[in-house]
């Protein structure tokens, strides 16, 4: 990728337009006065945030009682939005350094905000392990750390492990954003008209000048995080599922659960950008920047990945009964035709027969279609985990170890908090940072290689 | 002015304040939890006063009284038991029956009000210790309670963590001795002691989280 000021020195005048064009819209939206669209939404949010801190501040003070678990459902919504918001992160990490390397040129319109969505995913996601602990003030505790306890974490246990993917995952990701962000903030600085806006950029644009070494050494920065990241976006969710996958209970017990998780992950994390990145483009005016071809690539890869998860579900059942194992066998008739079965026709209505709606054109061109598709994708992908979490704890070994899981109300505000916590983060975002990548933008558009004949 | 850069005086506060915090400060943070704020440190030593100036050295010590005297049910409960001021007068009734320091025995006994001791060597609340579990398979009361018939007034001698704890009960043939010697101050144990009472009394101390939290 070159620069942009090196890209331009050969060409004429109109791509010194269109470039300054693109500079123009990308920084009227953190530069310009707040619009209207945005104070209702960031009330909203603002709201479902309050339900969190408010659950949050209930929970501690009482206690994991308050929750609908218990001794057999040990695991429920806790772990279910965990898991949830974790995989809504991979489509992230999956658009800003596995399909840079790829040389994805689309993805440079997009990774921006897809990113941040990560950020604000893990975050969100991060909340839901501590807490379910019942000591949250402990949670230092899974750090390794010399003590006067003569304690050292359990490195045996995949819950260890998570603590390390997430924290890896949730450091390189900040940095990969930040990091790809300074020479954005750099123009925001230099356009900002009042002065705290100038030393506010300032401080974040850490003193760029956008000399040709600063580009070098950015240029090779990026691609040594994209490298970090690339296995993140297998690792993480395989982690995850090892949390399932190594304990002994059948539905959980299963070696195709990193890639199945992983597939997952990366569909739902798509559907959640889709579900941003269209109100985003309509709002902010940036259409003609977030095409719609991308939005369209997009839903192709919802198919693939959709089609990945769905054969899962087949292989798992198929499994299921090839094993011959008793216990396996009636874990996944329970799962598909007993108590929870309306979970389960849910998750597979919305995982699979959804996305098969993106093979018809009309479909992938229509943004609004786009959105209210990746919806149920999301509920479809919620209904996954929840699928896999409570009906396999539903039906273990002995009938005296037979439950059913209900919410209480403050499941149902803690899992709202959590997307009041998302979309403040993303509102936040979306009004004072630079929601596009305007450098990477116009290093790849057409202009930048006008006049050198290298196709 | 256009654009805002880091102005001059800025890097002198780089170099000279924020890189060696950044270097320092994680090395102050690890010396400061590690040492600083151990046990160790701020508890080892803690010697509050008592409502009677009793001292341990004259009676344990110079007087050679059995630690099981006043702490008489140590072998049979989980409590070693403070003695009641009865325990006190036994002796007391004849032996400086009109002493000003005693003041406060008598009136507790003659009251009967307890003494109002204040505790050293005190556990958490969320720790379950046996003092018959250890006294009876030979752990001395020395070993945790240091030289008592030494101090005038009793301070605290080990820093009672989980750690220590977990020393012994993953290695406690140094610390075992003949059961008949447990009130024994300054005891020296012959070579093989500790393991010939840990094979002989199957002595296995658990480590398991609920051993100690319940």
């Amino acid at each position: 990728m070159a620069s942009p000021s090196e890209a331009a020195a050969g060409s004429d005048g109109e791509a010194q337009a269109v470039f300054r064009g693109i500079t123009d819209d990308v920084s009227r939206v953190a530069l310009n006065p707040t619009p209207k669209w945005w104070w209702p939404a960031f009330g909203v949010s603002n709201l479902m945030l309050l339900c969190l801190v408010v659950s949050l501040y209930h929970l501690f003070t009482t206690g994991i009682g308050v929750w609908g678990n218990n001794n057999i459902q040990g695991w429920a919504w806790d772990i279910t939005n965990f898991v949830f918001w974790i995989g809504i992160g991979h489509a992230g990490t999956l658009i800003s350094a596995v399909l840079y390397l790829f040389r994805q040129d689309w993805r440079t319109s997009i990774n921006r905000s897809a990113e941040a969505m990560t950020i604000f995913a893990v975050a969100a996601a991060g909340i839901f392990p501590i807490i379910h602990t019942g000591r949250p003030w402990f949670a230092w505790w899974m750090i390794p750390h010399p003590n006067d306890m003569g304690m050292w974490p359990q490195f045996r246990s995949p819950l260890m492990w998570d603590v390390f993917a997430i924290s890896t995952y949730a450091t390189t990701s900040i940095l990969f954003w930040y990091m790809g962000m300074v020479p954005d903030l750099a123009t925001l600085r230099d356009r900002a008209k009042e002065r705290w806006k100038q030393v506010g950029y300032g401080l974040l644009a850490l003193g760029w000048r956008g000399s040709a070494r600063q580009w070098h050494r950015y240029e090779r920065a990026y691609l040594i995080l994209a490298a970090l990241s690339t296995p993140l976006v297998l690792s993480v969710h395989s982690v995850v599922s090892f949390d399932f996958a190594t304990s002994q209970n059948p539905g959980w017990h299963t070696t195709i659960f990193p890639p199945y998780f992983v597939a997952g992950a990366i569909f739902s994390g798509f559907a959640m950008v889709a579900t941003l990145l269209v109100p985003l483009r309509h709002l902010c005016g940036l259409k003609h920047i977030i095409k719609e071809s991308h939005i369209e690539a997009m839903c192709k890869i919802m198919i693939a990945t959709g089609l990945m998860v769905g054969g899962a579900y087949g292989i798992e059942i198929f499994i299921a009964w090839y094993s011959g194992n008793a216990g396996e066998w009636f874990t996944f008739r329970n799962r598909v035709l007993g108590e929870y079965s309306w979970a389960y026709f849910a998750m597979v209505s919305c995982n699979v027969l959804v996305p098969q709606f993106f093979w018809i054109r009309k479909c992938r061109t229509n943004p609004w279609i786009v959105v209210g598709l990746c919806i149920l994708i999301n509920v479809g992908m919620w209904f996954e985990r929840f699928v896999i979490i409570a009906t396999s704890l539903a039906r273990q070994a002995m009938p005296g170890m037979w439950g059913y899981f209900s919410p209480t109300r403050w499941d149902v505000l803690t899992f709202i908090g959590s997307f009041g916590l998302f979309f403040t983060l993303f509102l936040l975002f979306a009004r004072f940072l630079p929601v596009i990548a305007m450098a990477e933008v116009k290093a790849v558009s057409p202009e930048a290689h006008a006049g050198k004949d290298h196709h | 002015m256009a654009r805002f850069l880091f102005p001059e005086w800025t890097q002198p506060l780089k170099k000279y304040v924020i890189t060696p915090a950044l270097l320092v400060g994680p090395v102050y943070i690890v010396l400061m939890a590690a040492l600083v704020k151990d046990p160790q440190t701020l508890r080892v030593g803690y010697m509050p006063e008592q409502p009677v100036p009793y001292s341990h050295a004259l009676h344990a010590g110079e007087m050679g009284l059995d630690c099981r005297y006043c702490h008489n049910v140590v072998e049979q409960s989980a409590k070693a038991a403070v003695p009641p001021a009865a325990t006190c007068m036994n002796c007391h009734q004849t032996v400086l029956p009109r002493s000003e320091k005693l003041l406060p025995v008598r009136q507790a006994f003659f009251e009967n009000e307890p003494l109002r001791w204040v505790r050293v060597t005190d556990l958490p609340d969320y720790v379950f210790f046996n003092h018959s579990a250890h006294v009876t398979r030979g752990v001395g009361c020395e070993t945790c309670h240091g030289r008592v018939d030494r101090m005038v007034r009793v301070w605290q001698a080990q820093p009672l963590t989980m750690q220590w704890c977990l020393d012994c009960h993953r290695n406690p043939e140094p610390n075992l001795r003949e059961p008949a010697n447990v009130t024994v101050m300054g005891y020296q144990p012959a070579a093989g002691e500790g393991a010939a009472v840990k094979a002989r009394l199957k002595i296995n101390p658990p480590t398991d989280c609920s051993t100690c939290h319940r």
